[in-house]
């Protein structure tokens, strides 16, 4: 398959960027999105130009490191995957395809598709923990947890923290993260103790770092990569709630 | 040199190893640990825990890692679960039966010590995680669910879906949030470490490079910590992240540490084929999936060739033309028998012209019993996500068709050579988890990664390396203007001017492949005399070509990723050298590693406890010069070493 990609170049965090255009030609339709990039850049550095800077690591859609927003969708025109996922079979042979980072002024540019994302590192930091100490547990079936919690709780915990949803986000709003990390732990009976003070702290950190506020627009939910679902953030909200009424 | 090998494994019975070297071990007050400095590079399962744990301790922590986040690590994609003896199930299993599986598992190579240790405390590791909130998987009770994995008899692996890895991490990412929100651990997200500083013979601190400006900075502490993972990559095509390497090993062992078996690298049995060129990296179905998958290949080759042809499906083929060869020749353990035997099964089969796809590498792993037996609903809940990812990737649906696979680098039992208290050969540096190479033997049995990092970081480390610090806490802080720092930071600089200087043509992406080739051909699931010969002689010419012919394109002070992948690729030679160099002294086929020439008439690996019961530990001698040889012997103080057999 042959392809026309559009990518945006930008040198550093402080230069301009722009979109320039390449050609590339002979991709198997197997190939995944990023073997694609890969081979571009061979082609990019043969011929002496810059290669394409993205983040990537395990290419099997869990590590959340890739972050492409292609053809106007985060993780680009497939549901439910990451770009690493993303296979050339899903595009028409000739097409132009546009490629470009994360746009959030939470997420800074460091160089063409990479962004800076240690804002969400920052969240997390503020409070998506529970407070244990190595050494401290009761014997793990001391706490019952009924099967359908459990996995309420993984399909909350499954995020990956890629960053598409605040990607998506007309407003920027990281609300979808927050509340999966909120939910997941309030779900579980060692996560009810710090519940309120947690979904307060985070949601704090958040506004801080310059997200901006969820309007219920739901876009979120469905480019979400592990299809986190929205309802997530109702249950943030309640804990939230709770935490304003205890103050 | 002989005397730097003194494993420190305590006297007394097995049971109470532990126990008695905890009791022996200094203590630091908490007003000293205050003024103690660890650095810990790598983010994963151990090095996450370790940092944590130590920063709960008090500890001044400082943790590194190359990606932009700690949670990306390449621990987030363990799939199936992790091991522990709680013995849940009322199936008889026990610490001693962890540890005698471990320890068969990897073919009478690994420590009796550290091996009981690892059982022994993996109990712990599961409340703690509970603790932390992972939603592990569970029964309708509310208790914790288990399966079974390959290699044992007992079902042990506790497990969140086919995200267990993820689950682990993202809990002892949490705690390390904890500890950096408390102040007493510092994180440099986008650093790599360069090189090892060492003065007065001891870990002192590292060179780092930081990847957004590439600027190099220094960093002292009392002790250095190692939990960067395995290298699998030197193969280039493996199931490790894109970016996991073997560099912060390789450091270390230039510097003087010792490395221990390097050859002892795992093939996993259940990988989505290879499908082209432009493919650069593999994935792993997880092991679990072994549990209700049936592996088999056609009996007739005439089927194969239909197959082939695409004219006909593998669900077309009648039950008395399949060949469920696993089934066949180890009745005991069928789809269970530990990795290495699945993957030179699997090889077996594809080499006698079985293989089930165009390329002729691939095996049938079917799920269609399971799905009668079971129903859909139970293999979604087990398998769900692995059914849809093998989907996404091969547009071909495991409710309908078998699943094809086919074996590829996963894992390296090898790694730095440590003692009991995980201390390398250079004093006050530590390697845990895959970094090191104390647990696993020749061969890693599924679900035990997860166990091991977490084993160590944090229980292990926290506690041993008190035992170093507590005569350091006098010592002022590492002083990073020292000689030591300025020389260390200069060898850097230079090696990086080097690679551009250079200037050349080909991308190091396509010489990485290279090297891929020459480990796959030569230092892969069979290897020879000969081919190993051959493999040192060509990762010597390709060395020399790439400081001919390659091209670092852009600068030093930028964001550069193909300098990155340059500056690895230099460590790959030097551990694939290594690895060839172990593999051709290590004449017995044992766990991964499969000497062709050490067989028995059936084809099964025939170990030679007679001249191999040892850890061969390497010491570095210069670029391109052969390592010098330290054994350490095996002794098997507390069970009966037998040859594997998982066929009665």
């Amino acid at each position: 398959m042959n392809f026309n990609v559009k990518i945006w170049r930008q040198r550093n965090a402080k230069a301009k960027g722009h979109f320039e255009t390449y050609h590339i030609e002979d991709i198997e339709s197997d190939a995944s999105f990023l073997e694609m990039l890969d081979i571009l850049n061979e082609q990019l550095i043969r011929e002496g130009i810059d290669p394409v800077s993205f983040d990537h690591d395990c290419r099997e859609g869990i590590c959340g490191a890739c972050s492409l927003y292609v053809d106007g969708r985060a993780h680009g025109p497939d549901d439910h995957v990451t770009t690493c996922q993303l296979f050339m079979r899903h595009f028409k042979d000739g097409a132009t395809i546009t490629v470009e980072p994360w746009r959030s002024s939470a997420f800074p540019v460091i160089k063409d598709l990479v962004v800076d994302r240690r804002a969400y590192d920052k969240i997390l930091q503020a409070g998506g923990f529970i407070s244990v100490r190595t050494g401290s547990a009761q014997d793990a079936n001391n706490i019952l947890i009924g099967h359908d919690v459990a996995e309420e709780s993984m399909d909350a915990a499954a995020c990956i923290g890629c960053g598409a949803c605040v990607a998506t986000c007309k407003n920027g709003s990281a609300m979808l993260f927050v509340a999966a990390r909120v939910s997941s732990l309030a779900l579980l009976p060692q996560g009810k103790v710090e519940a309120a003070k947690r979904a307060r702290a985070m949601v704090k950190k958040m506004d801080e770092l310059g997200f901006g506020n969820c309007t219920n627009t739901r876009a979120c939910e469905l480019e979400c990569p592990k299809g986190i679902s929205v309802s997530h953030i109702a249950r943030l909200n309640r804990e939230f709630l709770k935490a304003k009424f205890s103050e | 040199m002989a005397d730097k090998l003194i494993s420190k494994i305590p006297d007394g019975p097995l049971a109470e190893k532990w126990t008695k070297r905890k009791s022996e071990i200094h203590l630091v007050s908490p007003n000293n640990k205050r003024k103690l400095e660890i650095i810990v590079v790598g983010t994963g399962l151990g090095g996450a825990s370790a940092a944590a744990s130590l920063g709960e301790l008090g500890y001044n922590v400082k943790i590194f890692c190359i990606s932009d986040s700690p949670r990306r690590a390449h621990s987030i994609a363990a799939q199936g679960g992790i091991n522990a003896a709680k013995n849940y199930q009322n199936d008889n299993d026990s610490i001693y039966r962890l540890f005698y599986d471990t320890i068969k598992g990897g073919d009478y190579r690994a420590r009796e010590a550290n091996v009981y240790r690892l059982a022994e405390v993996s109990a712990a590791i599961i409340d703690q995680c509970v603790a932390q909130g992972i939603p592990f998987a569970r029964e309708y009770g509310g208790y914790l669910a288990n399966r079974s994995f390959g290699g044992v008899q007992v079902s042990r692996t506790f497990y969140a879906r086919g995200q267990t890895g993820q689950q682990l991490l993202l809990g002892a990412y949490a705690s390390l949030n904890k500890e950096i929100a408390a102040g007493t651990v510092k994180s440099y997200p986008r650093h790599e470490m360069l090189d090892l500083v060492i003065i007065n013979g001891e870990a002192k601190g590292i060179i780092a490079r930081n990847l957004v400006t590439g600027q190099l900075e220094r960093f002292g502490a009392h002790a250095v910590v190692i939990a960067t993972g395995g290298y699998g990559n030197t193969y280039f095509l493996s199931t490790n992240a894109m970016n996991s390497n073997g560099s912060a090993a390789m450091q270390c062992y230039r510097k003087g540490a010792f490395f221990a078996n390097p050859c002892f690298a795992q093939i996993h049995p259940t990988c989505i084929p290879v499908h082209g060129d432009q493919q650069c990296k593999l994935t792993l179905m997880s092991e679990s999936l072994r549990n209700d998958g049936r592996i088999w290949v056609p009996k007739k080759l005439e089927d194969v060739e239909k197959l082939r042809k695409h004219e006909i499906k593998a669900s077309q083929i009648p039950e008395e033309d399949r060949d469920y060869y696993l089934e066949r020749r180890y009745p005991a353990f069928g789809n269970l028998v530990p990795r290495d035997v699945a993957s030179r099964a699997a090889k077996e089969r594809c080499d006698a012209g079985f293989g089930v796809n165009e390329t002729g590498k691939a095996v049938f792993l079917d799920f269609s019993d399971a799905i009668r037996r079971l129903g859909h609903q139970k293999v979604a809940e087990r398998y769900g996500n692995l059914f849809e990812m093998y989907e996404k990737i091969t547009a071909s649906s495991p409710w309908e068709e078998p699943m094809m696979i086919y074996p590829a680098i996963h894992y390296t039992m090898g790694g730095i050579w440590v003692d009991y208290d995980l201390q390398t050969t250079i004093p006050g540096l530590y390697a845990i988890g895959e970094a090191n190479f104390s647990d696993h033997g020749g061969n890693r049995l599924g679900a035990s990664a997860l166990m091991q990092g977490l084993a160590d970081g944090y229980f292990v480390i926290p506690v041993t390396i008190g035992d170093y610090l507590s005569h350091k806490f006098a010592e002022p802080k590492t002083d990073i203007n020292a000689p030591e720092f300025v020389v260390a930071e200069k060898a850097v600089q230079a090696r990086i001017d080097k690679l551009f200087a250079i200037n050349g043509t080909k991308t190091v992406d396509s010489i990485h492949k290279e090297l891929g080739h020459i480990m796959w051909e030569y230092v892969g699931m069979a290897r020879d005399e000969e081919g190993l010969k051959t493999a040192i002689a060509k990762i010597k010419e390709l060395r020399e070509s790439f400081y001919k012919d390659v091209k670092v394109p852009g600068n030093q002070f930028e964001f550069n990723q193909e300098l990155e992948k340059a500056l690895r690729l230099e460590d790959f030679f030097d551990i694939g050298e290594l690895m060839a160099y172990d593999a051709l002294n290590r004449k017995e086929s044992c766990g991964g590693h499969f000497r062709v020439e050490s067989q028995t008439e059936e084809g099964e690996a025939k170990r030679d406890d007679k001249n191999f019961m040892y850890v061969a530990a390497w010491e570095y001698k210069g670029e391109g010069v052969e390592p010098e040889l330290h054994k350490e012997p095996l002794k098997y103080e507390f069970i009966e070493v037998k040859t594997r057999n998982y066929k009665d």
